[in-house]
């Protein structure tokens, strides 16, 4: 009979704390600011639609000058990705992420700062432990999950093309 | 012809990610695992490589391709044999990722941490 009352009481005590926390979520609520979606798209649109061609005026020109589709891809993606750590390394990167949003995380760029900003950040820690851990923050589960599902995904075609 | 597409497909591509980023509460480290193993996802399915046809860059330069990229070097070296198809991701994009490590190591060692401009 005691159990019972007490079980009650604490279950009471839970609705009234999960009550608390709705009113605690809605008072905040008021005053975060509200996302401004439509202004952040357009500008998401338009620095990653320039980003994508801008890479394809370099394909386009390094294929112009007779390498072919994959290595004109390769160096392109090479050139984006050490142009982004330049920015980072300068802190130029987060001021541009800052009116770009999404433009610049999205594309290869937002992938080669992820590297960068984190290991910057850690330097104190030396450049073993620090910087060279570090890099991997973000780019560390990228890189596991991407290699882990493409890898499934070959194996399942070389089954798929064996039998 | 060739730029319009590509700037309207990165750019789609891009306000996806915003969304994602406003709307939801996913961390942008997510979002960006997200966008990478969605691009493997859709090359297995043989649905990525259209749009890469029609938007070139515009598909390939957002992390998708990246995803994209990957599972094109699974699926090409599984065509050849077991081990092709193990090493045929990383293959395939061990351009991009030895240029980010290695150049975003010196990077990391040359400059020092700023705090951001507000």
């Amino acid at each position: 009979m005691v159990l019972q009352i007490s079980e009650e009481r604490n279950k009471e005590k839970e609705k009234q704390k999960k009550e608390i926390g709705k009113a605690y979520g809605k008072y905040a609520k008021q005053f975060t600011p509200r996302p401004k979606y439509f202004s952040n798209c357009v500008k998401a649109f338009i620095s990653g639609g320039l980003i994508c061609m801008a890479a394809l005026a370099v394909q386009n020109r390094l294929e112009a000058m007779g390498l072919s589709q994959k290595d004109a891809g390769s160096f392109v993606t090479i050139g984006l990705i050490m142009i982004a750590q330049l920015l980072t390394g300068l802190g130029v990167f987060d001021v541009i992420a800052k009116y770009a949003g999404a433009g610049v995380i999205v594309p290869i760029t937002g992938f080669a700062n992820s590297m960068v900003a984190p290991a910057i950040e850690y330097k104190k820690e030396g450049p073993v432990l620090g910087v060279g851990s570090k890099l991997f923050t973000v780019a560390g589960p990228v890189l596991v999950c991407g290699i882990s599902a493409a890898t499934a995904v070959g194996i399942i075609y070389w089954f798929i093309e064996k039998f | 012809m060739e730029y319009l597409w590509a700037f309207i497909t990165g750019g789609i591509i891009c306000v996806i990610g915003q969304l994602l980023l406003d709307g939801t509460k996913l961390t942008a480290p997510r979002i960006l695992v997200i966008f990478v193993v969605s691009g493997v996802v859709l090359q297995a399915l043989h649905l990525y490589e259209p749009l890469v046809d029609l938007a070139g860059n515009g598909a390939t330069v957002p992390l998708p391709g990246f995803g994209y990229n990957l599972a094109k070097g699974a699926m090409e070296g599984a065509k050849k044999g077991f081990l092709e198809a193990v090493t045929g991701p990383i293959t395939s994009t061990a351009a991009g990722v030895g240029i980010a490590i290695t150049f975003g190591y010196i990077v990391s060692l040359i400059f020092t941490p700023k705090s951001p401009k507000r």
